[in-house]
C-alpha cells in the first residue's frame, strides 16, 4: 500500500517537477542531460507582447470571474442555508453538476448556444463559462461559512434595531469574510488556469493558458514556455494556500472545527 | 397599563397549530412567564411578540400601537436568546454598544451608558474582552446588558438560563428577579422548568399545545390548578380517582370526604408536603388513614416516601421535612398518615 501510495504520488507530480528544471536548464532542447542553470528564459518572459497581453487577458478574466462567481455563490448558499423553498435540493444540485460534467461537454455546448443566439464570442463569453464551472467551487465554501453562523446572530442585529441589510453588513458580512476571500481567491485559480472553456469561447484575445498552447508548436520557445508554466504554477499553489489558511482562520475564530475543506 | 395585549392570535407551521386564539395581556413592569413542556407554542408566542413570525389571525399590541406591520427591529422589545447570540467578531464592550449606533447618543455617552450597562450586570471592566473569552454565565451576562442598554418597553428572554449549571442558574434567577425590579421594565420569561417559573414570575401562562391552560400568580397556579394537567406539570401532585356515592365524594384510598359533590368530578389531587406521616408516639391529627412504606427517595433536607393505601392501585408520594431526631423509615413500614380535605384539589377529568 505504502509503495502504491508513493508510486502514484510520483507519478502524479514528478512532471511538475520537471517544469521548473528544464526552466532554469540552458538549453532549447527539453532533454536530459541538464546543460547549465539560467534565467535568460524567465528574462525573455515580459518581453514578448502576445504574452503580456495574454496574461493580461487572462488576469482580468480571472478577477471578473472570481467577484461573479462569489457573488452568485453568496446569494445561493445563504438561500440554500437559510431558507426552506420547493426545489431546492434539484436547484442545488444542477448549480453544482458542472463539478463533475466533463469541461469539453460544457464548452462545446456553451459555444453552440452562444451561436446559436448570434452572439459573438470574445472575454465576455469565457468569463460567463468560467464563471458556470467556478460556482460550484464558490458554493461549496460559502456554504460552510453560512452554516458556521448561529440564525439567531442575524436574529439579535434585527431585534438590535439593524434591518435586512444593515444586519447583512455588520454581522454576516464580518463573518463569512474568511469564506469570501477564499471563494474569490479558488475561482481567480480556476479560472486563471482552465484552458478547454477559454480555447473554445475566446476569439482574438487567448487567454494564458491558450497562448501557452499555441507557443508549443515552436520547439525555440519551449523553455520560455516552461518558464511561465513554472510562474503559473508557483502562483496557483500559493493562492490555493492563501486561500484554505484564511478559511480555516475564520473557522477557528468562530470557534468551529477546522476539519474537511478542499485541501 | 396594559403593556402587551393579544386577542384571538393563532399561528400555523404547515398543518401543525401552533398558536390557538391567544387572547393575553401582560401589564407594565410585570415579571411574566410562559411555561409549558416542549413544543407548547410558548417560544413560537415569544417570537411573535418580538416580530420573528408573522401571525395569521387576531392582533398584537404592544403598548396600546398594533404591531401588524411592524418589523422587528422597529419594535420597542429586546430579546435575550437562548444562545445568547453573542456577535463573535465583536468585543464585550462591541456588542452591548451594538444597538446605539442609531441612538441619539453622542459617542462618549455611548461609551458611558454601555458602561453603567456592564456594571449593572456584574461585568465591570470586561468591555475589551473577546466574545469567545467568556463563560456560558458572562455571555448571558452581556445578552442582557446588550438588550437592557436600549430600553425597551419590553424584554424578551428565551430560555436563558437553560445553557447553565445548577448553582448558576439558581443564582441567575434572582439576580433576573433583582434587575427587573430595578430597570421596572416588563420581562417575559420563556422556561420549561417550573420551579424557575415559580420563583421569578408575577404571573404565570401555563402552556399546553398551543392553547393557555391557566394564567395566575405562581401561588394560585401551585395550590389550585385548573386541570389535572396543569397540577402534574406543576411540582409532583398526587391524583386519585373519585367515585360519587349518593350526594357525596369517595377518594380511593382515602375515603369520603364532605366537599360537595360535583357531578363532573372524576379525580382529586393533593401536594405531597400538605400531607404527612404520623410518627410512632405522634397523636392524631386531621384525616387519618393507615398506609405501607412501599419506597423512599432521601434528599438530605427531605425524605420523599411512596406509601401504599388499600383501595389504591399505585402510591402516593408523601414529603417529610428531615427534622432532628426523626428517623427515617424503612421500606415495608406500616405507619399513619394524616391529611386535610383543605388540601386536596377537584378535577374534571
Amino acid at each position: 500500500m505504502r509503495a502504491y501510495t508513493w508510486t502514484y504520488l510520483i507519478f502524479l507530480y514528478a512532471p511538475i517537477v520537471l517544469l521548473p528544471l528544464f526552466a532554469f536548464n540552458d538549453s532549447t532542447t527539453i532533454a536530459f542531460p541538464l546543460q547549465g542553470f539560467t534565467t535568460k528564459w524567465f528574462a525573455q518572459l515580459p518581453t514578448i507582447p502576445a504574452l503580456t497581453s495574454s496574461v493580461w487577458t487572462s488576469v482580468k478574466i480571472a478577477s471578473i470571474t472570481a467577484i461573479l462567481s462569489t457573488i452568485l455563490g453568496v446569494c445561493a448558499a445563504r438561500a440554500a442555508v437559510r431558507y426552506r423553498f420547493i426545489g431546492k435540493r434539484p436547484i442545488m444540485g444542477l448549480i453544482m453538476l458542472p463539478l463533475v460534467l466533463p469541461e469539453i461537454i460544457v464548452a462545446v455546448s456553451l459555444l453552440v448556444v452562444f451561436l446559436q443566439l448570434g452572439l459573438s464570442i470574445g472575454s465576455w463569453s469565457v468569463i460567463a463559462g468560467h464563471t458556470l464551472i467556478c460556482m460550484p467551487f464558490a458554493i461549496s465554501i460559502l456554504n460552510s461559512s453560512f452554516q458556521n453562523i448561529d440564525p439567531a446572530l442575524e436574529e439579535a442585529s434585527l431585534d438590535l434595531g439593524e434591518t435586512r441589510f444593515s444586519t447583512f453588513y455588520r454581522v454576516t458580512l464580518p463573518l463569512i469574510w474568511p469564506g469570501l476571500i477564499a471563494s474569490l481567491l479558488i475561482s481567480f485559480t480556476i479560472s486563471l488556469d482552465e484552458f478547454i472553456i477559454a480555447f473554445f469561447l475566446s476569439s482574438t484575445e487567448p487567454t494564458l493558458p491558450v497562448y501557452l498552447w499555441s507557443q508549443l508548436r515552436f520547439p525555440t520557445k519551449l523553455p520560455v514556455v516552461m518558464a511561465l508554466g513554472t510562474l503559473l504554477v508557483c502562483l496557483s499553489i500559493l493562492l490555493l494556500a492563501l486561500a484554505e489558511t484564511l478559511r480555516r482562520r475564520g473557522l477557528r475564530k468562530a470557534g468551529q472545527s477546522t476539519e474537511g475543506g478542499f485541501l | 397599563m396594559t403593556m402587551i395585549s393579544l386577542s384571538g392570535v393563532n399561528k400555523h407551521y404547515d398543518s401543525y397549530h401552533a398558536l390557538r386564539n391567544i387572547n393575553l395581556d401582560i401589564e407594565a413592569g410585570e415579571f411574566f412567564s410562559l411555561l409549558g413542556p416542549s413544543g407548547c407554542g410558548k417560544t413560537t408566542l415569544l417570537r411573535t411578540i418580538a416580530g420573528f413570525e408573522d401571525i395569521e389571525s387576531g392582533t398584537l399590541k404592544i403598548a396600546g400601537a398594533d404591531m401588524a406591520q411592524v418589523p422587528p427591529n422597529r419594535r420597542p422589545t429586546n430579546m435575550v436568546f437562548q444562545s445568547y447570540a453573542i456577535f463573535p467578531h465583536l468585543n464585550v464592550a462591541q456588542n452591548v454598544a451594538f444597538g446605539l449606533r442609531k441612538s441619539d447618543l453622542s459617542k462618549p455617552e455611548q461609551t458611558r451608558v454601555v458602561g453603567e450597562a456592564l456594571e449593572m450586570v456584574g461585568l465591570d471592566g470586561f468591555g475589551a474582552r473577546a466574545a469567545n473569552a467568556l463563560s456560558g454565565g458572562q455571555r448571558q451576562r452581556v445578552a442582557l446588558a446588550r438588550a437592557l442598554v436600549l430600553k425597551p418597553k419590553v424584554l424578551l428572554l428565551d430560555e436563558p438560563l437553560s445553557a447553565l449549571d445548577k448553582k448558576l442558574r439558581e443564582q441567575m434567577q434572582l439576580e433576573l428577579r433583582r434587575l427587573q425590579r430595578q430597570v421596572g421594565i416588563t420581562f417575559i420569561l420563556v422556561t420549561h422548568d417550573q420551579e424557575e417559573a415559580l420563583i421569578m414570575s408575577d404571573r404565570i401562562a401555563v402552556m399546553f399545545e398551543g392553547q393557555i391552560a391557566q394564567l395566575a400568580d405562581p401561588q394560585t397556579l401551585y395550590r389550585a390548578p385548573a386541570s389535572r394537567k396543569v397540577g402534574e406539570f406543576i411540582g409532583t401532585m398526587n391524583v386519585m380517582p373519585v367515585a360519587q356515592n349518593a350526594g357525596s365524594l369517595v377518594i380511593a384510598g382515602l375515603g369520603q370526604v364532605s366537599a360537595p359533590a360535583r357531578d363532573t368530578v372524576s379525580h382529586a389531587g393533593i401536594r405531597p408536603e400538605t400531607m404527612s406521616i404520623l410518627f410512632p408516639g405522634e397523636p392524631d391529627r386531621d384525616r387519618v388513614a393507615a398506609a405501607t412504606i412501599a419506597d423512599r427517595a432521601y434528599y438530605g433536607d427531605m425524605t420523599y416516601y411512596e406509601v401504599g393505601l388499600d383501595g389504591l392501585d399505585k402510591t402516593l408520594t408523601i414529603s417529610m421535612k428531615n427534622l432532628m431526631g426523626r428517623e427515617i423509615l424503612e421500606i415495608g413500614t406500616p405507619v399513619r398518615i394524616s391529611w386535610r380535605e383543605d388540601a386536596l384539589v377537584f378535577f374534571d377529568q
